[in-house]
């Protein structure tokens, strides 16, 4: 006789559903997380903040984003437009995103007009609306891969494979932040941008919606005007062809790791990465060691992992290394929710926190 | 008023902060970059973060967890996700310690 396996448990990942209650009811919303142990005094050597390194990297990838590009509209209409704009988009696209993620936090520069300048460039290359992210990156950190709680797991459970091939140009986010844009332009929130977004906050995103829209409006205004794609090469469609590095580099982050737990090091990963995708990805391959001490600047993450690395699993060794774990684990994961990856400790680590155990999350 | 000694002068750095838990509450206590005290609630109001934990830069404190900043001085939240502010003592000096009015 066939064996008869119960339904998969499918869980709402929404905020505005039961499992914000349960999370808040199992003790995971805003709760205590293992950090590992360093002296305070080098924390704070390594949280000191600098202008130097920030503008040093603004200025390179503006001059790269401004060659790329001229070379772009300089081939258009021949192949060669097809290699200056494939960098370009990586640029706008994938760099916007490291960019607007560490400006959020507020570390990338000492100076903080010049977070704010850079964030909300960030912002308008990856499409994100400044004030609804910086709420929701927020709650990220709060309740990391909490269901229910966290609005940024990129991969919900079972996964849906498709989404996660499509999401490499953007396409699902994309789609989903421009009707969002649409809807504060009319100066509505959804229901669940209500559970993280204070209201006073509110006004400040439907301002820049509109903004955004405005833009949009001018680019596609002129691309019709001048019967060419070129304008939206330039500003818009980067925005999706350019996502995939993003993509390859986010996935890497929380991707089949376990959920519901309070210790970054069960679910976020630390990947070496070669210099030019960690200057475009902003040291973000650090990504256990940010998401503990996320006040630590990005060019800083290097020497904080050296520090905690005794206390950490051991770090993946490139993407390739990566993705032999997460692409079987996403696979596994569609057909069972619990299958998850494990992440096991060194010896020299301190143990999971007592909560976790008692919740019987960790291998 | 409640005077109440939290530490010695050389306890802090300057342009440091350092936790004093009194009566079930926590407070921060800091050290200027202009060599003068200052005392507010230890935990941030946004989501009850110990500040102690935090960056000072300047007149500012950093909540670590969420970059939250206040101005220690006047406790005015001055950037988001602070939105209230946080409530300050007073401190004096007294033979090179440092006390806080808890009432």
């Amino acid at each position: 006789m066939p064996v008869l396996k119960e339904p998969m448990e499918r869980r709402d990942y929404g905020l505005a559903g039961p499992e914000n209650r349960r999370a808040v009811e199992r003790g995971l919303a805003t709760a205590q997380w293992y950090a590992s142990p360093i002296p305070r005094k080098r924390l704070k050597e390594l949280m000191q903040r600098k202008d130097g390194p920030a503008i040093r990297d603004t200025l390179i990838w503006f001059a790269a984003l401004a060659i790329t590009g001229g070379l772009g509209v300089y081939f258009w209409g021949t192949w060669w437009a097809v290699p200056a704009f494939a960098a370009y988009g990586v640029l706008y696209g994938s760099a916007g995103d490291s960019r607007w993620h560490e400006c959020s936090h507020g570390t990338a520069f000492r100076t903080p007009w010049l977070n704010n300048v850079v964030y909300y460039i960030g912002s308008f290359m990856v499409l994100r609306e400044p004030t609804p992210w910086r709420w929701s990156h927020f709650r990220h950190h709060t309740d990391t891969i909490i269901v229910g709680r966290d609005p940024e797991i990129a991969v919900p459970r079972p996964t849906n494979l498709f989404h996660v091939v499509i999401d490499f140009l953007n396409l699902r986010h994309g789609i989903e932040e421009l009707r969002e844009i649409t809807l504060h332009c009319f100066g509505r929130m959804t229901e669940a941008e209500k559970d993280y977004i204070p209201e006073a906050e509110r006004p400040k995103a439907y301002l820049t919606a509109r903004i955004f829209m405005l833009i949009f409006a001018a680019v596609i205004g002129l691309s019709i005007w001048m019967q060419s794609w070129l304008p939206l090469m330039l500003v818009g469609l980067p925005s999706f062809y350019g996502a995939w590095l993003h993509y390859t580099c986010g996935l890497t982050q929380h991707a089949g790791l376990a959920e519901d737990v309070l210790d970054h090091r069960l679910n976020s990963r630390t990947v070496y990465m070669n210099p030019i995708v960690r200057f475009i990805y902003w040291n973000m391959n650090y990504h256990v060691e940010h998401h503990m001490f996320p006040m630590v600047p990005y060019h800083a993450l290097p020497a904080l992992h050296a520090e905690l690395k005794a206390d950490m699993p051991a770090a993946y060794n490139g993407f390739l290394a990566t993705y032999r774990e997460i692409i079987p684990a996403l696979i596994r994961l569609a057909k069972d929710s619990s299958d998850h990856v494990r992440r096991p400790l060194p010896g020299s680590a301190q143990p999971v926190a007592a909560p976790m155990a008692a919740a019987g999350t960790v291998a | 008023m409640t005077w109440v000694e939290a530490c010695g002068i050389g306890d802090i750095d300057r342009e440091d902060v350092r936790r004093f838990d009194h009566g079930g509450r926590t407070y921060a206590l800091y050290h200027s970059p202009d060599g003068k005290f200052y005392a507010t609630d230890g935990l941030c109001t946004h989501e009850a973060f110990p500040l102690t934990d935090g960056l000072v830069i300047d007149d500012i404190i950093e909540c670590p967890k969420h970059n939250g900043r206040f101005d220690y001085r006047t406790g005015a939240a001055r950037g988001a996700p602070a939105c209230i502010d946080l409530k300050t003592y007073p401190v004096k000096v007294e033979a090179g310690r440092v006390l806080i009015d808890i009432s």
